[in-house]
């Protein structure tokens, strides 16, 4: 019985038919692939991506050099030197993460008492050289005023959970 | 009565002397009391009641800083009573403290934000505007924020009490008060640095440091200061290759818990104008060359001269151990002149006793009586001087001085200006012979501007007369004190450096240099002397800094500054302490006791050590002192000095600028502000405060 079983399902092509069913079902379902990189997938607001430094609406650096996020830093990726600026005012004179190191626990945002270091949701700074990939704090100040808007939203997104 | 009392504290007994306050009990008891105004070396204040506890038949809780224990008290710490008290000061403090830690220099290291952690309410109910208050200008050494000052009064009764300069107070009531210098001033005090320490949050702030560098940041090294001859204990907190701040260690023999200005804020020196690289002089210029090219060049010059044309000038930051290494290469070479006196002190390299400190700096508060001869203990060795005020403090302590007038920050007798008032001391016809003659425990102190003088033996001599004639040198008891400004004399003297048969002496081989007969004059770290009179002498000069000398020099060989290297220096007491490393020094420096070895073999006399376990191990043949470090071996007293002529002119300090003695210091932009600032005196500063 098995036998004349097995031969039946052999001669009609049952497998065939049967995987080729399979293909033409997909065929009228919405597609779950992206077109990468004209299509990009959704990302939470607390996504863990490039590093940015924030100004105030004034223009105004935030950072003031506490040095909480360089203690924090299980990587030790985060070199920071301050001085009083002319003005009195405490700031960096030097502020540089290497992103090589950096492991992307956002604990550097989760010290900062003044948002001023943030991961923001850019996740695409594939550099063709190691070199670029230590920024520097005009870097990092130039990617906060890049991805200012999108950092803004995602910080307020965030802002009730925290 | 007993001198023991009996009380109770958190439910158990214990027996604590008469006379404590209830928090120095519950000290002894292991309970840890937090306190903001309360600090043990300043008079109780009791303002500021962190230190509440609950005493038993009391109805409120007790500021325990400012309550005498008594016998049968029964003292609970740790009761709903006594933590809703201190939850309730803090947030009282804390209404006002403005919450900017992030920005704070004290952040990570003050008593205000380890407290609240601790024992402070976890968020604040205050939605009022908060004070806030006007900086005061202090000077170039301590910055404010008044705003974030909790009103505990440390400073005040710091500047009052420890360092003699009633300069600060406070004006105004309740939420008005505010401290300051009633006029904008800077603070003049040469120990105003420790406000810096004291102030429990971060209201004063070292200026230098501001915003520098965190605390935990910082790589803390456990070391020796040698800018004056009292071996504060510092610690050297590096960052990188950088010192970036020196702070005070407990010592209580020698500096308690307190530092000059200049131990603490001379640092930024060790930066500025450094010898990194060895240097020739090729065409009148002085040029950089490697190490192997400088020896060639002093090779060249030294082989084949007989010894007495070699000469050798010790000064006053060398270590033994280099000190060590150069007496033996000298030797090798067969010179006989070495000095390791460069300011001229007519002291002798024996016996021991006579150029030592005798009383000990921790002796001083069993004094009774004070003689000072041409010294200026403020300014010669600030920490002397406060260890003095402290005894004068403590009452019943006379001071009197021979020499010029100045500000000691305590009341003097003054005797006279010249050395001839020491013979009718030694004579016993003085008016202050009856007085000596009855102080149970008498002494002196002989400074260097009685030591630096052409009488400087004479008047040694006289002291040691006035010594022996008043009872200053008895059973358990030595008044006899020599006060040194350089931290390497005493260790120099221990060591023998000073001419041999036959040698000459600092001023001689000056002289001898000038007149061409010294051909070839080796200078370790010698800065003093007076290096544009050297003739065509062959100068090398091996230190740390292009101060005076190196401009001279023929050769130099960098060396290493006292926080890049392992050494030992021996404090006026007669004290080895060991200095460590903290940081490498600059460039192709070395340090310099490897210099001096490295040397010896390029001139074909090999030295007998290779590591700094051997070189200790010559040093203490030298001198088996030095082979036991932090402790004091006792000298003792033997005849010495030549009586002679005393001059009748004005023994006046060789320091006139105390923020500039030394290489390092005079290399510091920080101390150059503070000279300037003193020497003209316009203490007086523009009113620059912001509001912070």
């Amino acid at each position: 019985m098995a036998l004349l079983d097995r031969a039946a399902r052999s001669l009609l092509w049952q497998e065939l038919v049967s995987g080729f069913a399979l293909t033409f079902r997909y065929m009228f379902k919405p597609s779950v692939t992206l077109n990468y990189p004209y299509e990009k997938g959704p990302l939470s607001p607390r996504f863990r991506g490039e590093h940015a430094l924030r100004r105030y609406p004034s223009g105004e650096e935030r950072c003031i050099a506490c040095k909480l996020c360089e203690a924090v830093c299980p990587a030790q990726a985060i070199t920071i030197e301050s001085e009083p600026r002319p003005d009195g005012s405490r700031r960096t004179t030097r502020y540089d993460i290497d992103m090589v190191k950096c492991i992307y626990c956002g604990m550097c945002e989760e010290s900062c008492p003044v948002d001023a270091i943030v991961e923001g949701p850019n996740f695409e700074f594939a550099t063709e050289t190691r070199a670029e990939l230590f920024y520097n704090k005009e870097k990092l100040l130039a990617n906060g005023d890049r991805w200012e808007r999108e950092i803004a939203a995602n910080l307020a997104a965030d802002a009730p959970y925290r | 009565m007993s001198d023991s009392i009996k009380v109770t504290i958190d439910g158990a007994a214990i027996e604590v002397p008469r006379g404590l306050t209830v928090l120095q009990a519950c000290e002894l008891a292991g309970r840890e009391i937090p306190l903001f105004c309360f600090h043990p070396r300043l008079n109780i204040a009791g303002n500021c009641r962190m230190c509440l506890v609950e005493i038993e038949k009391s109805p409120k809780p007790v500021a325990s800083c400012a309550m005498p224990a008594a016998d049968g008290m029964v003292i609970k710490t740790d009761t709903p009573m006594v933590h809703k008290a201190r939850k309730g000061v803090l947030e009282m403090l804390l209404i006002n403290h403005p919450l900017d830690c992030p920005i704070c220099d004290q952040g990570g290291e003050c008593d205000l934000q380890d407290l609240t952690l601790f024992y402070g309410p976890d968020h604040s109910r205050f939605k009022e505007n908060k004070r806030t208050v006007l900086d005061k200008n202090l000077g170039p050494l301590i910055s404010t924020h008044m705003t974030r000052c909790i009103h505990c009064t440390r400073c005040i009764r710091f500047a009052n009490e420890i360092a003699g300069v009633e300069e600060l107070g406070a004006t105004g009531r309740g939420e008005h008060m505010e401290i300051g210098t009633w006029v904008e001033r800077a603070v003049t005090s040469e120990l105003s640095g420790n406000m810096i320490d004291i102030c429990p949050v971060g209201a004063l702030n070292s200026k230098p440091y501001e915003y520098r560098a965190r605390s935990w940041e910082l790589r803390k090294t456990e070391s020796i200061d040698v800018l004056d001859a009292v071996g504060c204990n510092i610690r050297v907190d590096a960052r990188g290759p950088e010192v970036m701040r020196i702070v005070p260690r407990l010592n209580e023999d020698i500096n308690e818990e307190w530092i000059s200005d200049k131990t603490r804020f001379s640092y930024d020196g060790l930066r500025k104008r450094r010898l990194d690289v060895p240097m020739v002089r090729r065409d009148g210029k002085l040029q950089p060359c490697d190490w192997r090219d400088a020896f060639a060049a002093i090779a060249q010059r030294v082989q084949g001269l007989p010894g007495a044309q070699i000469g050798a000038i010790v000064g006053d930051l060398a270590d033994c151990e280099a000190m060590t290494a150069l007496k033996d290469l000298m030797a090798a070479l067969g010179s006989p002149s070495i000095d390791c006196r460069q300011d001229g002190a007519r002291l002798a390299a024996s016996p021991r006793c006579s150029y030592l400190f005798n009383t000990t700096i921790a002796g001083i508060e069993q004094a009774d009586s004070c003689l000072l001869i041409g010294a200026n203990p403020r300014f010669e060795a600030a920490l002397v001087n406060a260890r003095l005020r402290k005894r004068y403090r403590q009452g019943r302590f006379h001071v009197a001085r021979i020499g010029a007038p100045d500000d000691l920050t305590f009341p003097v007798e003054e005797l006279g200006l010249g050395a001839d008032v020491l013979a009718s001391l030694a004579d016993g016809s003085h008016r202050l012979a009856e007085r000596l003659g009855q102080a149970a425990h008498p002494m002196l102190i002989v400074g260097p501007g009685a030591l630096t003088r052409s009488d400087g033996g004479a008047i040694l001599a006289a002291a040691r007369e006035i010594a022996e004639r008043y009872g200053m040198v008895k059973d358990g008891w030595n008044g006899f004190n020599v006060l040194h400004t350089a931290a390497s004399r005493v260790g120099g003297l221990d060591l023998g450096l000073v001419p041999d048969q036959g040698g000459k002496d600092v001023a001689r081989m000056v002289k001898a240099a000038l007149g061409g007969e010294l051909a070839v004059l080796f200078l370790l770290g010698a800065d003093e002397i007076e290096v544009d009179q050297l003739g065509s002498a062959f100068v090398i000069y091996q230190g740390h800094h292009g101060d005076r000398a190196a401009r001279r020099a023929d050769v130099i060989l960098p060396g290493a500054a006292y926080t890049e290297k392992d050494a030992t220096y021996v404090n006026l007491e007669g004290r080895p302490q060991r200095a460590k490393l903290a940081v490498f020094p600059p460039g192709d420096a070395k340090e310099d006791w490897k210099i001096l070895r490295a040397l010896s073999d390029a001139l074909g006399h090999r030295l007998a050590y290779d590591t700094l376990g051997q070189l200790r191990a010559r040093m203490a043949e030298l001198a088996p002192v030095l082979a036991h470090p932090d402790v004091i071996e006792p000298a003792a007293w033997r005849s010495f000095g030549r009586k002679g002529k005393l001059d009748a002119s004005t023994l006046v300090s060789p320091i006139q600028d105390f923020y500039r003695t030394d290489p390092i210091s005079r290399a510091s932009p920080v101390m150059a502000e503070c000279s300037a600032l003193h020497q003209t005196r316009t203490t007086t500063l523009p009113a620059t405060g912001t509001y912070g």
